[in-house]
């Protein structure tokens, strides 16, 4: 049974040795050889800069700077924390100054401040959801679902989300990257996770999923 | 030990990373096997984190890798662009005439800095290095290897231009241009 199972499973990054050797030949004259370095790790580039703003476009832009600024500075990169949390970093950072200049915090969603971080969250759904099975996110209609709910989070808890549960990276280099600490990291993750909770119980445990090809019911067998 | 609902809730997220201790790991197990709402807080935050850690969650736009490879090839030498190739040929076409000119001034260049510097060969005269005013060798930039004093400004200079200066290539950061 699911219930009892505990340990959040997280793939490991086994990019780090091959990341140095690739720094190495580039400072070296090889600065061709960026492109195979920033490869493996565009997607997280890309939903970082998303995920802070919300917005496709802009996106992409930010997402784009983020990797030519690393570029201009890979010199400074002294290797002490993994090539991908320093590129993760420049992307947060980017998207930050962004935001500052199109007044984004205008415009942040209620969640963030009708649910101060301080106090104890009450779930507000308690309908239980099947386990949904992964094939469900080839589907258009449950990623945008998704991508709508994390929009939805404040600031705050969007960006400890996604770098701890969308970019896999430990408590302490979310910490490390977002220049807070690991007991504000460990809160705001808990609020974060139980509000998408409630945000997408509707859709996925007793509403829109269960009319779905996947839902009770509707089995093809 | 026994626990009430809102203090599952404020740990589950803490269970679920299994950064509880065994105590209240037993507690919460069982305040599960009673409590319905709480079991449906759990499967449902379990749930969110597989949804979202799964990389199709939120998926690359089409076009998006050509978007960044084609910028960086701007930024990269000899890559990419019609006006990227022109100004290789350009920087060439600079870096040839230097040559020229260091042949007709040949004997300014400088002895070795030490007697037992080892002058490398093949070291792409363009590239970019750096050298301390009372050093022997130079650097890719970065290299720690590099000494220099307290607040002494680190030059970036060309590495053609610090072989003219005597420097040799540091046997670390540079060692495939060694003469060995």
């Amino acid at each position: 049974m699911l219930l009892f199972m505990t340990a959040v499973a997280k793939p490991v990054d086994t990019g780090d040795e091959r990341a140095q050797l690739l720094i190495t030949r580039i400072r070296n004259g090889e600065s061709s050889l960026f492109a195979e370095l920033v490869k493996p790790y565009e997607r997280r580039v890309y939903v970082t800069a998303l995920a802070l703003l919300r917005n496709e476009a802009d996106a992409e832009d930010v997402a784009q700077e983020a990797i030519l600024k690393a570029f201009t500075y890979l010199r400074q990169f002294r290797g002490e924390s993994r090539f991908s949390t320093w590129l993760i970093q420049i992307t947060v950072n980017e998207a930050r100054m962004r935001q500052r200049k199109r007044h984004a915090e205008l415009f942040e969603p209620l969640a963030e401040s009708h649910n101060d971080e301080e106090g104890t969250y009450t779930p507000r759904d308690f309908a239980d959801w099947r386990e949904i099975p992964s094939e469900a996110l080839e589907r258009g209609e449950v990623r945008a679902i998704l991508a709508k709910a994390l929009a939805s989070l404040g600031q705050k808890y969007r960006e400890v989300f996604l770098l701890r549960d969308v970019e896999h990276m430990s408590i302490e280099e979310t910490a490390q990257v977002l220049s807070i600490s690991v007991a504000s990291v460990k809160t705001r993750l808990l609020r974060a996770r139980l509000m998408l909770r409630d945000i997408l119980a509707p859709a996925f445990a007793d509403g829109w999923f269960s009319r779905t090809p996947f839902g009770k019911g509707s089995k093809p067998w | 030990m026994v626990v009430n609902c809102e203090r599952v809730w404020q740990e589950i997220s803490n269970y679920l990373e299994g950064e509880v201790n065994p105590d209240l790991r037993a507690a919460m197990e069982a305040h599960f096997r009673e409590c319905k709402h709480c079991t449906a807080v759990l499967n449902g935050t379990r749930n969110v984190i597989h949804l979202y850690g799964d990389d199709r969650s939120l998926p690359l736009p089409a076009g998006f890798t050509a978007g960044w490879q084609s910028r960086l090839a701007e930024y990269i030498p000899g890559r990419g662009t019609a006006f990227g190739w022109l100004l290789a040929v350009a920087a060439v076409a600079l870096i040839s005439g230097s040559f020229a000119l260091a042949r007709l001034d040949a004997k300014s260049v400088s002895a070795l800095r030490s007697y037992h510097a080892e002058p490398g060969s093949g070291v792409p005269d363009g590239m970019m290095v750096e050298v301390s005013a009372d050093g022997k060798t130079f650097h890719v930039p970065g290299c720690r290897f590099l000494h220099k004093h307290e607040n002494e400004n680190i030059r970036l200079i060309a590495a053609s231009e610090a072989i003219r200066q005597g420097y040799v290539p540091c046997v670390r950061c540079l060692r495939q241009y060694l003469n060995r």
